[in-house]
């Protein structure tokens, strides 16, 4: 199997499995695409059948999801698989237009995106469970179950599908799932809006894409035939370096809106938050990655001879989208706008791998390239394991306090420990910080970034690394933007102006508890546990998924990165760098166990005491700090990247100034994206202008339709005759 | 394994634990005897320390358990950067479990905790020290990578270890990039330790606290990790500096190495203790937003550093 990969054309030789010739006659071996199939089989029928039979919403909510669970299950079992062992599986459906069959294709590549889907998939299923329950009584949940299978199944397909065709109609079928989930609590116009424009922008997107297919199908048969839309053909094309670069171009185009690139990530601020929250998990967990495997798919295999500017130009907007977004996010007060607004930073960080991988292999350094798309596809797989238990936990905050406004929040540590602390957990990856998962793939992208200086050009010498210094500030901001969200949010005390959740409505647990149910819990210990596992036994999860660099890039890491044994990832030699998460959290783990022995070797007092007052009298909650107060000298420094409106108003006192009458301060902070007046108003300004001028032709009355009618039916004949 | 590596590894911890709050009575000392005052000893922190572990514990009443745990993993990381960082022989059993890279990042970690138990009990105080420490330390971390490149450019390593045999064993000649690269890890290091002009560790006025205002509500035991946590951070900062740009001396295959490595440290730190007190008594604290100017400055020398690098070698 090992030869397989190299002639990527002549597969009939090499396939096992699946692929046959004959597309009539499948012989229905078992290979991962089968198990892949099931997978999407199993979710076609949750959206279609389940809701169909069963009238009870408690029990549907319960079987589909579980329906969904499993097939997640069958699709990261069949994506191992195929990693593990580097086959290509193809299949050919006997569905689709005449003649233009829909081809389906299983390689390393789309095994990790169909593992990375699925595992979230999986853990976002059994979350579900729990959470959607919430909507019992209040809505009915058949569209959201039906539509969240579909969005499922099509994020599947957008990875199996190994045709222009294909691929284009999962996409605009995962488009459109996750438009009708965003608009799920359609009564509310915020989240309308925050639909119509995730709408409009992954359609201005699909269209790039299409066109980008376009051009390569066209360049790899020519225009007068169709056989050029299977991947196959647009692989063994050779592209001149123009058409190259304008299908290049269109397609990174097409995806970055769809990942959030800024600046084309305005949509994804609005759409995420408003969403429900399990939907919110998958679409920054797993959604935005549907894109990422679209660029590294064109770039790496479909184009695959490209001139160092285009990653240089990937890198740029990566760095762009990571600092980008991290700022933004820390403006947030909103919990799940914060979120969504490092996902743009994360989508950002990938692509800086990605970015750094086109930069090495243009100058064939194929091991330094291999380096950075494994880190990049690490923090692929990272990313969608602490964003979609980030956004659980949210869920679970939301359904908790009915809120997402962190400013009304605080002290939830003590309500709801379980999601405290895997909240925690979630926070502490995404920061970047050892022994957990975010912290290797940056760590990964580090040492990308200091292996630059063997690139042959001086300029790249000199500017790259000020890129690893963005970097550096934009984890570091992560941290920061942390630290406040989940200070304001679970730490401290009760900030609202009404009071804090208790026991009912939601959820028993004792002591004025309001913490969520098993089902959702289990739905966020199992992407803690994965973050943990990530962060602490890298080099497994390298080694296994070194064939995707393998296959793409014609060189691996695994030999140098788990040289030294298991423990300790060493990515290109020991003597460079190297990291052991295994000994940090072991050796952390121990020092503090030891520690709280020896020090608990007699008994000592504690005590518990009001907070000292300074002497004033009470403090009360208001005092706190909040989370427009924390990042203020953040919003400071940074200011002049934001449209900031800072207003203080003063009310002079009326007497009696002893009861109530004082006067008072308010202060109105407006942090606004920048972006949307420098590129977005102009757009929808200079179409509402277009559509009043093409509104003049419409007068209302009949005769004057009938002249419109009559003049193109004069200019047809004349023209067409 | 080799017991070699072991030895040296218990060694240095335990000289760690030692010799950081003797660095900070140093510091202390100095510094007295430089404004004309009588000082309270080389010792005084230490004995703060072990006074500290016997007092009560007093806890807000709204302290959760991250509140508690903090010291524990502050403590935690600073000892596991004790036994990696190359202090007393580039030999050592964990060596490889970090780079310098990581190291920074264990630090944060540490920083990350402090910070949210200062959000924790829910005062005004630990917000606003944790709002401006986050802030610092994001402004630091940029220059501080690039010190780091800049030195990696040098020794094409960015392994601890690694950078101080190959500087070490180089030729002695004065490499601009390092020169940059030391002053900006010296402007780093003051901020990241709290140090004047940055934050005044001596300090307890409401306004001018940063780190002294997150650890505001700690006591007894859990006070006394902390601050032994903070000496050794320093006492890391300052060996780090030493590794990266006076390596000489550190021992590297044999305990023979050993006691020549311990007394060449012990003059190394004097040194480095007395410079700090020169910059702390010379400088006056800075308003916090001249912090970022600071900083940026730190950055720029490092980004010099890195220019001269390409440049010059």
């Amino acid at each position: 199997m090992e030869k397989c990969w190299q002639e990527k054309g002549n597969y009939h030789t090499c396939y096992s499995g699946a692929i046959n010739t004959n597309r009539h006659k499948i012989k229905m071996e078992f290979s991962p695409i089968i198990l892949s199939s099931l997978s999407l089989l199993s979710l076609l029928f949750a959206a279609i059948v389940v809701p169909l039979v069963i009238s009870s919403q408690r029990l549907l909510i319960a079987i589909s999801f579980s329906l969904t669970a499993v097939a997640s299950l069958l699709a990261v079992a069949a994506g191992c698989w195929v990693v593990g062992s580097g086959l290509i599986n193809k299949l050919i459906l006997p569905l689709g237009l005449p003649n233009l069959p829909f081809h389906l294709r299983l390689d390393p590549l789309s095994g990790f995106f169909l593992t990375v889907i699925g595992l979230l998939g999986f853990f976002v299923s059994i979350y579900s469970i729990g959470y959607v329950k919430g909507f019992l009584g209040k809505r009915s949940v058949t569209p959201l179950v039906i539509f969240y299978s579909l969005f499922m199944a099509s994020m599947f397909l957008v990875v199996l599908a190994d045709d222009a065709f294909f691929f284009l109609i999962s996409w605009e079928v995962m488009a459109l799932a996750s438009y009708f989930l965003v608009m799920f609590e359609d009564e509310k116009t915020e989240n309308r809006r925050a639909a119509f424009l995730y709408l409009v922008v992954a359609h201005v997107g699909a269209i790039a894409i299409l066109l980008s297919f376009g051009v390569m199908a066209g360049l790899a048969t020519g225009f007068e035939t169709f056989n050029g839309y299977t991947f196959d053909a647009m692989r063994e094309a050779k592209f001149s370096s123009g058409w190259a670069t304008v299908a290049f171009f269109l397609a990174f185009f097409g995806f970055a809106a769809k990942a959030g690139v800024v600046p084309l990530h305005v949509w994804l601020p609005e759409a995420h938050p408003v969403a429900p929250s399990n939907v919110s998990a998958l679409m920054s967990g797993v959604m935005l990655k549907t894109a990422i495997y679209g660029i590294i798919r064109i770039t790496f295999d479909l184009i695959h001879v490209f001139p160092w500017w285009w990653g240089a130009i990937v890198l740029f907007l990566g760095l762009i989208s990571t600092v980008m977004g991290v700022l933004y996010a820390l403006m947030q007060h909103d919990l799940k706008r914060l979120l969504a607004y490092h996902s743009v930073e994360n989508i950002g960080i990938i692509l800086i791998g990605i970015g750094l991988a086109m930069i090495f292999t243009s100058f064939n350094l194929p091991i330094l390239a291999a380096l950075a798309l494994i880190a990049g596809l690490y923090h692929t797989l990272n990313h969608a394991m602490f964003k979609g238990l980030l956004f659980m936990g949210a869920g679970a905050v939301l359904h908790a306090t009915k809120e997402r406004n962190m400013e009304e929040m605080g002290g939830l540590i003590h309500k709801m420990p379980w999601t405290a602390a895997l909240f925690l957990i979630g926070c502490i990856s995404i920061s970047a910080l050892p022994p957990f998962n975010g912290f290797v793939s940056e760590w990964l992208t580090f040492q990308a970034f200091l292996l630059t200086p063997a690139l042959p050009n001086a300029l790249l010498n000199l500017l790259i690394p000020l890129g690893a210094a963005l970097l550096a500030l934009a984890a570091a901001l992560a941290a920061a933007c942390f630290v406040k969200a989940y200070g304001v949010t679970f730490l401290g005390h009760w900030r609202g102006h009404h009071n804090p959740p208790s026991a009912p409505p939601f959820m028993k647990g004792g002591k004025g508890g309001v913490e969520v149910d098993w089902f959702m819990r289990i739905g966020m210990i199992l992407p803690a546990i994965a973050c943990l596992g990530l962060g602490v036994f890298p080099t497994f999860f390298i080694q296994w998924m070194d064939i995707i660099p393998e296959q793409l890039l014609g060189s691996k890491i695994a030999a140098s990165a788990g040289a030294f044994g298991w423990m300790w990832l060493t990515p290109v030699s020991h003597e460079r760098a190297s990291y052991s998460g295994f000994i940090v959290f072991l050796g952390i783990l121990s020092v503090v166990a030891v520690v709280y022995l020896l020090l608990h070797t007699r008994r000592t007092a504690v005590r518990r005491a009001p907070i000292w007052d300074c002497g004033f009298g009470k403090l009360t909650n208001r005092m706190q700090y909040t989370a427009t107060s924390f990042s203020m000298p953040i919003r400071r420094i940074f200011g002049f990247l934001f449209n900031i409106k800072e207003q203080v108003r003063i009310t002079p006192p009326v007497p009696p100034f002893n009861k109530g009458g004082g006067g008072g301060l308010h202060y109105h902070l407006r942090v606004r994206d920048r972006f949307w007046n420098l590129f977005y108003q102009p757009v929808a300004d200079a179409s509402f202008w277009v559509s009043r001028q093409f509104g003049r032709l419409q007068q209302g009355r009949i005769h004057i339709y009938l002249v419109y009618s009559f003049i193109t039916i004069i200019v047809l004949l004349v023209f067409l005759r | 394994m080799k017991t070699y590596p072991l030895i040296t590894e218990i060694l240095q911890i335990v000289a760690v634990l030692i010799l950081a709050p003797i660095f900070i009575g140093w510091i202390r000392m100095v510094k007295c005897w430089l404004q004309g005052r009588t000082s309270a000893g080389l010792f005084q922190p230490l004995r703060d320390i072990i006074k500290l572990f016997y007092k009560e514990v007093v806890l807000a009443e709204n302290a959760s358990w991250i509140f508690r745990f903090t010291p524990y993993l502050v403590f935690g990381v600073s000892v596991l950067a004790a036994a990696i960082i190359p202090i007393l022989s580039t030999d050592l059993s964990l060596a490889l479990t970090a780079d310098a890279i990581v190291l920074v990042a264990l630090f944060a970690i540490a920083r990350f905790f402090t910070a949210l138990a200062g959000m924790d009990i829910g005062t005004a105080f630990g917000g606003m020290g944790s709002s401006r420490e986050m802030m610092i330390a994001s402004l630091s971390e940029p220059a501080m990578l690039m010190a780091i490149f800049t030195v990696s450019l040098v020794a094409q390593s960015t392994s601890l270890a690694q950078i101080a045999l190959v500087i070490g064993h180089g030729p002695f000649i004065l490499r601009p990039s390092l020169a940059f690269a030391l002053l900006a890890f010296v402007l780093i290091a003051i901020a990241e330790n709290g140090r004047i002009p940055v934050d005044n560790p001596a300090t307890h006025l409401e306004l001018t606290m940063i780190h002294e205002a997150m650890i505001l509500e700690y006591s007894g035991r859990h006070l006394a990790l902390i601050e032994w946590a903070s000496m050794m951070k320093l006492f890391l900062f300052a060996s780090l500096g030493i590794v990266a740009f006076f390596p000489w001396g550190i021992g590297e295959g044999s305990l023979k190495d050993i006691p020549i490595a311990f007394v060449l440290l012990i003059a190394k730190l004097f040194i480095a203790g007395i410079v700090l007190v020169l910059i702390e008594t010379g400088l006056a604290k800075m308003r916090i937003f001249r912090v970022p100017e600071f900083l940026g400055s730190a950055f720029l020398f490092a980004t010099l550093g890195m220019l001269s690098y390409f440049i010059l070698e």
